[in-house]
């Protein structure tokens, strides 16, 4: 397994947003997260991310245990997250975006045509084709291109595990397909991918396998495969789905 | 169509040379549309205005009074490019036109007072612009003090503290003959001859390297044609720049000759040249415009941003006392107004007529020169005019936001064409 989360906890004060949280994703698989607001996802993906640091159990990389105390750290094992509000900055081109903090140089001065090269290289191992000119500013590109600037920045880096954070929420249908078609296609390439959303119908679109959250607990991990979308719905809302979910301390549903 | 021919459309066996102009200039024009204006407002500004006062005025196309205007809108010019480095993280520095004065004032008193000599007394300046920088960055950068609110304090500080280091208001002449030089002085012909060409060979190396790079790479570059156009046009510009420098503009010839390129041309030249190469070629020119566009995004990506935004501060304030040593070599004295009066904000006017955008994010040294070269021409042309101070000060603020208000529209027209 590339990632494995076992007995994950996360308390802020008295409040438990996470508590015993198992979950793995290996590598080549499309994992989906999902749970309704407050279940918890947002604080998991920071935990891996060393932006919070757990209170409980353990994050497993390649079957060692890592403490992850900060975004270097978890760049550093191979996992780049990319959040919702996309990190792009507007005034840069596509390129000055894709290198951003990791320009390469040639002595003193950027080597543009270099890192040009290269982004186009990315770009085309993702079969990207929406975006033409690498010289745009990121300002003028729509938000599907602009969220697969992001995603592309995030696998540029010889990245193995991809936290993607409700990547298409502000997107039209069309786009929204592309960018659920590149998710595809990073999976393919043998990338793990972590797949955050609230929407259902691109969950099953794209996913290998779907973890519930509930209220801070893993509610259950099903495959996309064996899974209908009404048991899901359950298990986001209820926390369980005819013999899947939660059970109480005594082996009684809640 | 495969991904590679799309990604570099111009990889493929293209329309010929004229095809490829045209598409060129097309793709610039929509970008002109797209509200990515550049330089285009303040080109055509300068153009406009020497028409209009050379019409109405024609001493002001003399060549002593194209002498003159370099001399006049040099320090403006100076404090103008350092601004563009704090404009482009986003920020302002309303204290430097009094820390040039202040700066200035350092040097009178280095080497007027106490009689030490040309290097020290400009290292002195210098030095007293970076520890400024420094002081106003860490302060807006470490403590979270909004720059407006900092350097607004540190405007009314550096007032007084040019009265202070002046004995309460004393005028100090400067002697030394390299420092009046900054300002007074002009090349021999040949040297600006000389100049000249050297300037226009690196141009075209650099800009033909780059070419050939490109195409080794087949990455997406400007037909030849257009490169070519670039260096022409530049040796025409510099060419008669020189050509009528280098014409005799002494009202009285034969008592004294006047001739030659301004030492303070070949000043500003240099520093663009340097602060260009920052902005552009490296990468603290890089984060800058990362941390003006989304600060956020720039510190996910590791940079390590305050650094980059004292750093800015400090750029600005050293300029700023290059601003200041040019205008007490031009004034061949130091006096409390040095670096006062409406120094500043002709400074940020500067800027902003170029094209630096008061919202961060957008700017570069080519704007300030170019805005400075606006606001030297109006303040020339409406004093030959013989328009009252009143008058002048009036046209210059409505320049300034006729300036502002373009680049607030190009950000608004920017998002109209930008996102969804």
């Amino acid at each position: 397994m590339l990632l494995e989360l076992t007995g994950l906890s996360k308390r802020f004060g008295p409040v438990e947003v996470l508590s015993d949280v198992d979950l793995a994703i290996d590598a080549g698989e499309v994992c989906a997260l999902v749970g309704d607001n407050g279940a918890g996802k947002s604080t998991l993906v920071k935990c891996v991310a060393g932006i919070h640091n757990i209170d409980g159990g353990a994050i497993v990389v390649d079957g060692e245990e890592r403490s992850i105390s900060g975004p270097r750290d978890a760049a550093a094992l191979g996992i780049e997250v990319v959040y919702q509000d996309l990190a792009l900055c507007d005034n840069l081109d596509v390129v000055e975006n894709l290198f951003l903090g990791r320009e390469r140089r040639r002595g003193l001065v950027l080597d543009d045509d270099e890192m040009e090269q290269l982004a186009a290289e990315t770009l085309k191992s993702l079969a990207v084709r929406t975006i033409r000119n690498l010289r745009q500013p990121v300002a003028s590109l729509s938000g599907g291109q602009r969220q697969t600037v992001a995603i592309a920045k995030a696998v540029l880096w010889n990245s193995r595990l991809v936290i993607l954070d409700e990547p298409t929420a502000a997107l039209g249908v069309a786009q929204t397909r592309q960018v659920l078609e590149l998710i595809r296609r990073l999976a393919d390439q043998g990338l793990a991918v972590l797949y955050i959303s609230h929407n259902l119908n691109d969950v099953f679109a794209v996913a290998d396998r779907i973890a519930a959250l509930y209220l801070g607990r893993m509610a259950a991990v099903v495959d996309a495969a064996d899974a209908t979308q009404q048991q899901v719905v359950e298990l986001i809302t209820s926390g369980r789905s005819g013999t899947l979910g939660l059970t109480d301390q005594n082996g009684v549903r809640p | 169509m495969s991904a590679a021919t799309e990604v570099r459309p111009e990889a493929e066996p293209g329309p010929g040379p004229a095809g490829a102009v045209a598409a060129h200039v097309k793709g610039y024009w929509a970008e002109v549309r797209s509200g990515e204006v550049g330089a285009l407002p303040a080109v055509a500004g300068i153009i406009a205005l020497c028409v209009f006062f050379g019409i109405s005025q024609p001493v002001f196309l003399s060549v002593g009074n194209l002498a003159n205007l370099f001399g006049q809108g040099a320090a403006v010019a100076c404090i103008a490019m350092g601004l563009v480095f704090v404009l482009v993280i986003g920020e302002i520095d309303l204290s430097a036109g009094f820390a040039s004065g202040v700066c200035a004032s350092i040097m009178a008193v280095v080497l007027t007072d106490m009689g030490l000599p040309w290097p020290l007394g400009i290292g002195a300046a210098i030095a007293t612009g970076v520890v400024i920088g420094l002081v106003l960055g860490t302060l807006v950068v470490k403590l979270g003090i909004p720059s407006f609110v900092v350097t607004l304090a540190a405007f009314l500080a550096f007032q007084g503290l040019v009265l202070i280091i002046l004995k309460e208001g004393t005028n100090i002449t400067i002697h030394d003959e390299t420092v009046k030089a900054v300002a007074g002085g002009n090349l021999e012909r040949w040297q600006g001859w000389a100049l000249l060409v050297v300037t226009v060979a690196a141009y075209a190396v650099i800009q033909l390297n780059r070419w050939r790079r490109r195409v080794g790479r087949s990455l997406v570059h400007e037909p030849l044609v257009v490169v070519l156009a670039r260096v022409g046009a530049l040796t025409i510009l510099l060419g008669a720049t020189v050509f009528l420098l280098n014409l005799e503009r002494s009202a009285n010839p034969q008592r004294i000759s006047l001739t030659g390129v301004p030492v303070v041309v070949v000043i500003l030249g240099a520093l663009f040249a340097i602060w260009t190469f920052v902005l552009h070629r490296t990468r603290f020119g890089r984060h800058l415009y990362a941390v003006g566009g989304n600060a956020e995004a720039a510190v996910r990506a590791g940079v390590n941003v305050d650094r980059v935004r004292i750093a800015a501060f400090v750029i600005c304030s050293a300029m700023a006392a290059v601003g200041g040593i040019v205008a007490a070599s031009r004034a061949a004295s130091v006096d409390p107004n040095t670096g006062g009066s409406n120094v500043l904000l002709l400074s940020v006017g500067a800027a902003v007529i170029g094209g630096a955008s008061l919202f961060g994010g957008k700017g570069t040294v080519r704007a300030a020169l170019l805005g400075g070269a606006v606001v030297a021409i109006i303040n020339n042309g409406m004093g030959l005019m013989g328009l009252s101070a009143g008058v002048r000060f009036g046209v210059t603020g409505a320049v300034l936001l006729l300036a502002a208000g373009v680049d607030a529209m190009s950000r608004g027209r920017g998002k109209l064409f930008g996102r969804h």
